[in-house]
C-alpha cells in the first residue's frame, strides 16, 4: 500500500486530481479501450473534482474516453432531487467536464427491482473489462461507499439499509428532518472496488483519523471496511495532516521516507506515476544508461563497483560531451553513484516502490 | 441519440450554453455555473444529460461577462416619435409604430414592456388598446409586449401632470365607469391590461379596485392627492403598487405623509400568497411574509427625483423597486418639440421634457439599463440589487416572476450580456425568446 501524506486538503485534492490525469493520460484511452474510473460522492473528492474540472478546460486531460461507475446512490428519490447522487455528481464534475452522457453509470435508485438492478451494474462493470481505477473517501466510521461496519468485505453491488448514525448525518441535507433521510441505499461492495486494478482513498480530516489508523495500522477488520486495502495489489490513500493525528509517528514517518527516498535517492525522473521504475522502452538514450545503474544496484550486480572508480562505463557512446569530467552531467552522475552503494543495501530492505 | 424516442421536441430543436459567464441567480451572482436553454425556454441540464443523453448542441462564451435576465420595463409611453396613445394613423401604421418602438427597446436591454397609454378619450383607447395586447418578442420582431399600462383617466386633476384634463372622471358607478372609459379590452383582464394607474381618493374609485384585480389587472396608485390614510385602504382593496413615486402626488409631510408615506406603512395586512407582493426585506413588517407594502415605479433620470430621495426610498423599501423609465416619444430623437397624449412637449438637451412652456415633467428621455445605472449610483445598493429593480422585481409586481425577470429553469430565454469592467454595466448583447438580437 502506498500512503502519501499532504499538507491539507488543498494539497490532497491538487495531488490526487494531477494523479488521475497522469494515470489517464500515460493509459492513452480510446474509443475501443476507455479508462475506466470508479467514482465516490461526499466531502472528500469534492476539491479533486474541482481540480479536474479545471485540467479539463486548459485542455490538459479529456474525458472523452473514460467511462465513469459511480459507488453508490439513495433508494427513491427522484434523480434530480437536490440530494441525490445524479445531481451531486452532475454539479461537481460531470458538467464541467467533456465526457459523454452515454459513458456515465450510476446506481438507478428507482428501478422496479433492485436486485436486478445491482446485478446489472455488476455485469456492466464486467463488460467494460473491469475498473481500472476506483477512487473512494471514506466515513469517520471507515466505511467505504455504504458498505458499513458489519459489511462482508466479499460483498458485490447490492441494496443496504442505512445505520442510524449515517441517516441523523445525512439529515442535514434534508432539511434536518430524519423521515426525509431516504432508508435504504444502492451500493457496490468492498469486493466490488477491490476487485479494480487500482484504488485510490481520499481521506482528509481529524475526524478521519482514527478510521485511517484502524485502516492501516491494524487487521484487515469488516469493522473498518476500508481495511480491507490492505489486501490489494495497488492501494494508494493519499491523506492531510490531520488525518495522520492518529496513526504512530513510526508510520507516518515511515511512509514519507519512502517518498523521500524515491525522490532524492532514485531521481524523480527514474520514477514512474505509480511508483514503479521506469522500463528503458521509455526512457530517452542519453538516460538509458543510468536506468541499467539503476537496475544492477538494486539487483546487487558486482559490475557496479568498478564504475565507482571515476570512470563511467555507462555513458552512451554517442553523446561523447557527457563523458567530459567537467560536463554536468558527468559530475552529476559521480555524487549519486557513490549514494547508490549505500542506497543498495537500503533498497534490498525497502521494495523500490514502497508497494508491498 | 436520444432513448425517448416520441420526444420529438426534445430530439428537433437545438440546446444552446452559455459557459465563461457570471450569473444572476438566487440574488447572488455565481460563476462556475452555466444557462442551458432550448426553444426559448431555460432548461435544466441535468435531466437532459442523464435520461435524454444530451449535450449542448452549440456552446456560447460570455466572455466572463454577466448574464442577467432581459430588463422589464412598465412604464413608457413612446419613443422614437411614436406615441402610444396617438391613435389618428391606420391601424396598419399603428401596428407599424408599436413593432419600431418593440424593435428599438432591445438595444437597451429591454425584452419585455408594458406600453403606457396616459388619460385620453374612450374612443383612443377603443382604438389603441387591441393593438397593445400582450404578445411574444422575438429577436426580430422585437420585445415582448406584456399588456398594456393604462395611466388614467381616473386620477386627480390636481395632480394631473403632463395629462389631459378633460378625460379625467369619477366611478360613481364603479367597474361599469371603467368598462365605459376604457371600452371592450378591459373585460380581457390582463390579456389586454397589465396595469392600472389609478387615484384612490375619487368618488368610486377605491371601492373598484377589488374588481380590477379580479380580472388579473394590477391597481397602481398615481397621479393623486391622496391622504396617507386613502392610500392604505387602497392598498387594502388590493392596489399593489405606486406610479412614479414622488411625481404626480403630494409631497411628502410629516404629519400626513401621502401616497409616499405608504412605504412606511407598518400594519397592513399581511399578504396570504406571495404571488404579486414584494419579497421580505429587513424593513418589512413581518421578514417571513410577503411584503403587504406595494411595489412602487420610480424614475431614475436624475431629472424627476433628486438622487437623496430615490435612496430614501430605496432604504425604506429594498424590495419594492421597480425602475421605470416614463420615456415618452422623444426618447431616441435629439432635442426638440413632440406630442404626448395630444400635448407639446419640449425635449431639452439633458434629455429632460417638459409640457411646452411650463416646468410640469412631461416624462423623460432615459433608457432602462441608463436607469439601472443610476439607481446603483444613487443608492450605492449592490449591483444585484440594482439589476433586480428592472427585473425580478417588475416581473414580482405582474405576477409573472416564474416566466420572466429570472434565470430560473422555466422561466422564457431573455437575458442580456452585461460588461461591468468599468463598475457600472453596459448592454453588450440581448437575447429574446432564445434568440440572440443584432444589435447596430
Amino acid at each position: 500500500m502506498r500512503l502519501v501524506v499532504r499538507q491539507d486538503y488543498e494539497e490532497v485534492s491538487a495531488w490526487t486530481a494531477h494523479y488521475i490525469k497522469e494515470r489517464i493520460n500515460q493509459f492513452q484511452p480510446s474509443k475501443e479501450r476507455p479508462f475506466v474510473l470508479g467514482l465516490p460522492t461526499g466531502s472528500s473528492p469534492v476539491g479533486t473534482y474541482h481540480r479536474l474540472s479545471e485540467f479539463c478546460k486548459t485542455g490538459e486531460l479529456s474525458f472523452k474516453h473514460v467511462v465513469t461507475f459511480n459507488m453508490d446512490e439513495y433508494v427513491g428519490i427522484p434523480r434530480n432531487h437536490r440530494e441525490s447522487y445524479y445531481t451531486f455528481m452532475y454539479t461537481h464534475l460531470f458538467q464541467h467536464i467533456d465526457i459523454l452522457p452515454e459513458n456515465i453509470h450510476v446506481l438507478d435508485g428507482n428501478a422496479q427491482d433492485l436486485e436486478e438492478e445491482c446485478r446489472r451494474y455488476e455485469a456492466t462493470i464486467l463488460a467494460h473489462g473491469g475498473i481500472e481505477m476506483f477512487l473512494g473517501g471514506i466515513g469517520p466510521d471507515g466505511h467505504i461507499a455504504f458498505n458499513e461496519p458489519g459489511s462482508s468485505l466479499t460483498s458485490r453491488t447490492r441494496v443496504k439499509t442505512l445505520a442510524y448514525e449515517t441517516i441523523i448525518a445525512n439529515s442535514r441535507f434534508f432539511d434536518g428532518d430524519i423521515t426525509k433521510v431516504p432508508k435504504l441505499a444502492l451500493t457496490v461492495g468492498v469486493a466490488t472496488v477491490m476487485d479494480a486494478r487500482e484504488v485510490c482513498i481520499i481521506i482528509t480530516g481529524a475526524h478521519k483519523s482514527i478510521a485511517l489508523a484502524k485502516c492501516v495500522e491494524e487487521g484487515v477488520n469488516h469493522m473498518w471496511t476500508v481495511s480491507a486495502i490492505q489486501m490489494h495489489p495497488k492501494g494508494l490513500i493519499v491523506c492531510d495532516e490531520d488525518a495522520t493525528l492518529e496513526l504512530h509517528v513510526k508510520t507516518v514517518k515511515y511512509f514519507k521516507s519512502i517518498e523521500h527516498v524515491h525522490q532524492s535517492l532514485i531521481g524523480q525522473e527514474n520514477l514512474g506515476l505509480q511508483g514503479e521504475l521506469l522500463s528503458s522502452t521509455m526512457r530517452s538514450s542519453a538516460t538509458a544508461g543510468r536506468e541499467m545503474l539503476v537496475r544492477q544496484l538494486l539487483s546487487g550486480d558486482e559490475s557496479e563497483s568498478k564504475a565507482d572508480d571515476g570512470e563511467d562505463p555507462m555513458s552512451p557512446d554517442e553523446d561523447n560531451d557527457s563523458m567530459q569530467p567537467s560536463s554536468p552531467n558527468a559530475r552529476e552522475q559521480s555524487p549519486t553513484k557513490k549514494r547508490r552503494t549505500t542506497a543498495d543495501m537500503a533498497a534490498g530492505t525497502l521494495p523500490p516502490s514502497g508497494q508491498q | 441519440m436520444c432513448p425517448i424516442k416520441d420526444n420529438k421536441q426534445c430530439c428537433s430543436s437545438p440546446i444552446y450554453k452559455i459557459i465563461n459567464a457570471r450569473l444572476l441567480k438566487n440574488h447572488k451572482i455565481v460563476e462556475g455555473s452555466y444557462l442551458w436553454f432550448q426553444n426559448g425556454k431555460i432548461i435544466d441540464p441535468q435531466s437532459l444529460f442523464f435520461d435524454h443523453l444530451r449535450d449542448a448542441d452549440e456552446i456560447i462564451d460570455a466572455k466572463g461577462q454577466i448574464v442577467a435576465p432581459g430588463f422589464i420595463d412598465t412604464q413608457i409611453n413612446g419613443a422614437y416619435g411614436i406615441d402610444f396613445a396617438d391613435y389618428e394613423g391606420s391601424d396598419e401604421k399603428i401596428q407599424a409604430d408599436i413593432n419600431k418602438v418593440a424593435k428599438g427597446l432591445l438595444q437597451y436591454g429591454c425584452t419585455s414592456f408594458c406600453p403606457t397609454v396616459v388619460s385620453s378619450e374612450p374612443a383612443v383607447y377603443q382604438k389603441v388598446l387591441p393593438h397593445l395586447n400582450a404578445r411574444k418578442g422575438s429577436a426580430t420582431g422585437g420585445a415582448e409586449i406584456l399588456g398594456a399600462h393604462i395611466e388614467g383617466p381616473f386620477i386627480s386633476v390636481e395632480k394631473k401632470g403632463a395629462h389631459k384634463q378633460a378625460v379625467f372622471r369619477t366611478a360613481e358607478n364603479g367597474i361599469k365607469d371603467f368598462d365605459d372609459a376604457y371600452g371592450d379590452e378591459l373585460k380581457k383582464g390582463n390579456k389586454a391590461v397589465s396595469i392600472m394607474t389609478l387615484a384612490p381618493e375619487l368618488d368610486g374609485v377605491t371601492d373598484a379596485i377589488p374588481d380590477i384585480v379580479a380580472r388579473g389587472i394590477k391597481v397602481a396608485l398615481g397621479h393623486s392627492a391622496c391622504k396617507i390614510a386613502e392610500a392604505e385602504q387602497a392598498v387594502v382593496k388590493g392596489a399593489t403598487s405606486i406610479t412614479h413615486l414622488f411625481n404626480a402626488m403630494q409631497a411628502f409631510h410629516h404629519r400626513d405623509p401621502g401616497l409616499i408615506g405608504v412605504l412606511g406603512a407598518a400594519d397592513l395586512p399581511i399578504p396570504e400568497s406571495s404571488k404579486g407582493h414584494p419579497e421580505p426585506s429587513d424593513t418589512s413588517p413581518c421578514r417571513t411574509k410577503p411584503d403587504p407594502r406595494p411595489f412602487y415605479g420610480i424614475i431614475c433620470d436624475g431629472v424627476h427625483v433628486h438622487p437623496n430621495s430615490v435612496r430614501i426610498a430605496y432604504y425604506s423599501h429594498p424590495t419594492g423597486a421597480v425602475l421605470v423609465t416614463d420615456a415618452l416619444s422623444a426618447m431616441g430623437l435629439p432635442a426638440g418639440t413632440y406630442t404626448l397624449g395630444g400635448r407639446d412637449v419640449s425635449v431639452d438637451h439633458n434629455g429632460a421634457a417638459y409640457v411646452k412652456g411650463t416646468s410640469t415633467l412631461a416624462g423623460s428621455t432615459v433608457t432602462i439599463d441608463e436607469c439601472i445605472r443610476n439607481f446603483q449610483r444613487f443608492t450605492n445598493c449592490t449591483l444585484v440589487e440594482a439589476i433586480e429593480a428592472a427585473t425580478l422585481h417588475p416581473a414580482e409586481l405582474l405576477g409573472i416572476s416564474n416566466r420572466k425577470g429570472t434565470l430560473n429553469v422555466g422561466g422564457d430565454a431573455d437575458f442580456v450580456f452585461l460588461d461591468d469592467s468599468s463598475g457600472e454595466v453596459k448592454v453588450q448583447r440581448v437575447y429574446v425568446a432564445g434568440d440572440e438580437v443584432k444589435l447596430s
